[in-house]
């Protein structure tokens, strides 16, 4: 491995930003500072007006391996996390089969040969993740797993889960939940509110969100348990982890790039890519989650990047597999809605359209036809976020809550092992799904002109992303 | 009211008919008058013109309904197209095979028209977006029927035998919240000038007003019968009386059931509508269904008519002369009825020009009135 000397790039991390260049050897970071000297045989990247970070970490991510390898595998997923600029990955554990024991785990860790990036593996809570009995979460920590979650689904059965929490808490495990009380969110294909009463389809109330969140957080409390909360959708949800944490409840808290950059008005063009779970909410919990980045109530945005093939999107909307890709444009995203360096604008036609809308619009209902449907507002509270802000939840949060601190997020100083991501973030490009790493295409973003694009991805001291083309 | 080419400004001009708002009150307007000239074609010896010689018509009914299939299927026969017909059961759609493989297919298989029906939400508007012919939404789920909208209003345009239901007092009663006939016959309905009160239990109210252009809602069908110019029964699927969102179809008669007695209280020569098949005794009484305002098997005959028009709108057209000409074979010269109806060369209807300048102003309500803050 050559020595890698990033020369002239804005170094941002949690100290602070700063000019300098960046040397790295082996795989630590050796020297930062102005006017480094490149080594005999070193690769001297110029990122003059680039910035050079930790690099990011997802909490949140499906790499389908094993069970569904025609949707990704780990080869390619981590692939498209280090385009995407991620030097590591939680993946997480609805595989098939499930990661639900050691035996399990210890498969997962055999991959890691095959991983682009540094991966780390969450454990299902139940066996299976049916629900109805714990998994064997202490041999799954022996064997270094910090996290366990049945995502996909919550734990439906709260004396369970509160049997989960404590046993988790005796051996410092974090809890991870995707919040969704099944019976009230049976059946629903998008946000219960006025879209889902044009588009007749049946709708996920947030309420189902919200329930589950409030049940959560009650029994953290009584168990004294770290929890952490996954793809929040809601204000109310939101606003339930404020007040929780106020409490002093240790509860940690995630969102979508998606969540934040669409609403459900988009699904009026039925098109399957907009079909997740957690669904598209309402503007008015856009406002909120954005807030809460704001306010520091959401530590962390986690891509829970969900590859489908084709035939699993191609079918009737309510029918459709949930999930979107998110590795390769949740930087983007986040610089160019949150961070305000462009207000995703698009290039094209804008998806989200009614179909066959020839016709002029006419009385009747929200001429949707008319309507872009990419959410542009912002709370009237919220303000846009730095770009060391949109690091902190995308590099050192993510990494602190996936107890990956020793390795992943931290500041980039002499010593510090070297992960690191450097973007453009004045950088304007145009999705094409035809081009991502991942081998799936399911993303609504394809055709958006999004501004922040990463230059290169540097993971243990290798450089994996150079000039925005993967090295392997 | 000319039909112009695809494209053109005219709202008939359409591409595909996924919604009643693919046609706005111009276009119901003159897909009725087309429907007009096709009611004449009716009452002939060979009740058949050439209009669609050559072009096929694909029904792709994915869920089970015979009359709207054949429905579909009797008014291309009309028009002389071919039919290609693909039923869901006993077709290679079976698990695995995507949908839009399927309709590719059809598309390939050298049909000039898609006929949908499926119990999926926003499938007609999927396929829309992935095939290059004019698709025809015959019932998607909960979210529309646009042609059973427009052969209701067809069949009250006829029995008030007015252009306009300006001012027409509408009672929708039933499974609101589960009916792509309400959804569409509201839209309709308001689109044509009639204001719409809607009644159901609270939990078969749809989630939201959004997109519902209607007075009001309410759980209390009694009070309104009394200015009902038309009540409307929706068809209430018997397994919704299992209790999760009504405790039993008994109760459900009890309160909303058109009975003689509610009838009685309704004005005279109002009109009953119900889009069948009827459930007697739970939607209505027997009584009241033989009842002369009672519109209920009429709207058969109706069906096949606004079925022509839908479909010969969409493949001919504002090109759509040379086939009902005089002097094409077969057919006899094309009566004053085609020439106001717009339909033989564009020219102006003599008489139609008030009603048709009369758009709706019928705006949406804007704010949503979610189930949770609707208050009951
Ligand atoms: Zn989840």
């Amino acid at each position: 491995m050559p020595d890698v000397l990033l020369r002239g790039g804005c170094v941002v991390d949690a100290n602070g930003d700063r000019l300098a260049d960046v040397l790295v050897r082996g795989s630590e970071v050796s020297a930062v500072g102005k006017g480094l000297l490149a080594p005999q045989g070193a690769l001297v990247l110029d990122v003059d007006g680039c910035t050079v970070s930790p690099g990011l970490v997802d909490l949140h991510a499906h790499l389908r391996e094993p069970g569904a390898e025609e949707s990704e595998c780990v080869e390619t997923g981590t692939r498209a996390a280090a385009l995407g600029g991620y030097t590591a990955v939680v993946v997480m554990p609805n595989t098939d089969p499930p990661i639900d024991s050691a035996s399990m785990v210890r498969e997962m860790h055999e991959l890691r040969s095959k991983s682009l990036v540094e991966m780390a593996v969450a454990g299902a809570i139940t066996v299976g993740r049916r629900g109805e009995a714990l998994a064997p979460i202490g041999e799954m920590a022996s064997l270094g797993v910090t996290i366990f979650t049945d995502d996909g689904a919550g734990v439906q059965d709260g004396g369970l889960l509160r049997a989960a929490m404590e046993y988790a808490t005796g051996i410092g495990v974090t809890i991870a939940e995707h919040c969704e009380d099944a019976s009230l969110a049976a059946g629903g294909a998008m946000h219960e509110g006025g879209w889902s009463s044009v588009l007749g389809l049946p709708g996920a109330p947030a309420v189902a969100e919200e329930v589950m969140v409030a049940r959560d957080l009650a029994l953290a409390r009584v168990a004294g348990a770290r929890l952490h909360l996954m793809h929040l959708s809601t204000a109310g949800s939101i606003d339930l982890v404020r007040r929780a944490r106020a409490d002093g409840v240790q509860a940690t808290a995630e969102v979508s790039p998606h969540h934040l950059s669409l609403t459900d008005e988009a699904l009026v063009s039925y098109d399957t890519n907009l079909k997740m779970s957690p669904p598209l909410r309402s503007g008015g919990d856009v406002d909120a989650l954005r807030a809460g980045l704001v306010d520091g109530v959401v530590d962390a945005i986690a891509t829970d990047h969900a590859p489908h093939p084709a035939e699993s999107k191609e079918v009737p909307f309510i029918d459709a597999a949930n999930g979107v890709l998110g590795l390769e444009t949740a930087l983007a995203l986040a610089l160019t809605m949150l961070a305000g360096t462009g207000a995703g604008r698009r290039a094209g036609r804008p998806p989200g359209r009614r179909s066959g809308a020839g016709a002029p619009a006419c009385d009747g209902p929200p001429s949707s036809a008319d309507r872009l449907t990419t959410y542009r507002g912002a709370a009237p509270a919220s303000r846009a976020l730095s770009i060391r802000e949109v690091l902190a939840v995308m590099s050192w949060n993510p990494a602190r809550i996936a107890s990956l601190g020793n390795t992943q997020g931290g500041p980039i100083v002499p010593g510090a092992p070297a992960n690191i991501c450097v973007f453009d973030a004045s950088s304007s490009w145009v999705v094409d799904p035809a081009r991502f790493a991942s081998r799936s295409r399911n993303t609504p973003f394809g055709g958006w002109d999004l501004t922040g694009k990463v230059v290169h991805t540097i993971c243990a001291g290798e450089p994996v992303v150079l000039y925005g083309e993967a090295q392997r | 009211m000319v039909p112009a080419a695809r494209g053109g400004s005219s709202p008939a001009a359409m591409r595909h008919l996924l919604s009643v708002n693919d046609l706005g009150s111009e276009g119901l307007k003159e897909m009725m008058r087309i429907a007009d000239f096709f009611v004449e074609i009716s009452t002939r010896p060979i009740p058949k013109v050439p209009a669609l010689r050559g072009k096929t018509v694909a029904c792709a009914f994915f869920e089970g309904s015979t009359r709207t299939r054949l429905s579909f299927e009797a008014a291309a026969k009309r028009l002389s197209a071919d039919i290609m017909s693909f039923g869901a059961s006993g077709s290679s759609m079976s698990k695995g095979e995507s949908l839009k493989d399927t309709v590719t297919t059809i598309e390939s298989l050298g049909a000039d028209v898609i006929v949908v029906r499926h119990a999926s939400a926003g499938v007609a508007s999927q396929v829309a977006s992935w095939v290059s012919i004019p698709v025809v939404n015959a019932g998607d789920g909960w979210h529309e029927h646009p042609t059973q909208a427009l052969l209701d209003c067809y069949t009250i345009r006829q029995a008030l035998g007015a252009e306009s239901f300006q001012g027409l007092k509408v009672v929708m009663v039933g499974d609101l919240m589960h009916s792509r006939v309400a959804r569409s016959n509201v839209l309709a309905l308001s689109a044509m000038g009639a204001r719409v009160n809607l009644v159901a239990p609270r939990t078969l109210w749809p989630v939201s007003l959004d997109g519902w252009p209607v007075e009001g809602i309410t759980c209390d069908l009694d009070p309104l019968l009394e200015k009902a110019d038309l009540v409307y029964l929706l068809r209430l699927q018997t397994e919704r009386g299992a209790g999760r969102l009504l405790p039993s179809l008994r109760e459900y008669a009890a309160m909303y059931q058109l009975t003689a007695r509610r009838a009685a209280m309704m004005p005279k020569d109002s009109l009953i509508m119900h889009p069948g098949p009827v459930n007697r005794g739970v939607e209505m009484s027997s009584e009241v269904a033989e009842m002369p305002g009672a519109l209920v098997g009429s709207q058969v005959a109706n069906g096949v008519v606004v079925r022509m028009a839908v479909l010969y709108q969409l493949l001919v057209g504002g090109e759509g002369v040379g086939v009902l000409d005089p002097t094409a074979p077969d057919v006899a010269p094309a009566p004053a009825a085609l020439r106001s109806a717009g339909v033989h060369h564009g020219a102006p209807g003599p008489s139609d020009t008030s009603s048709d300048s009369t758009p709706s102003t019928r705006s949406t309500p804007r704010t949503p009135s979610t189930r949770r803050s609707a208050g009951a």
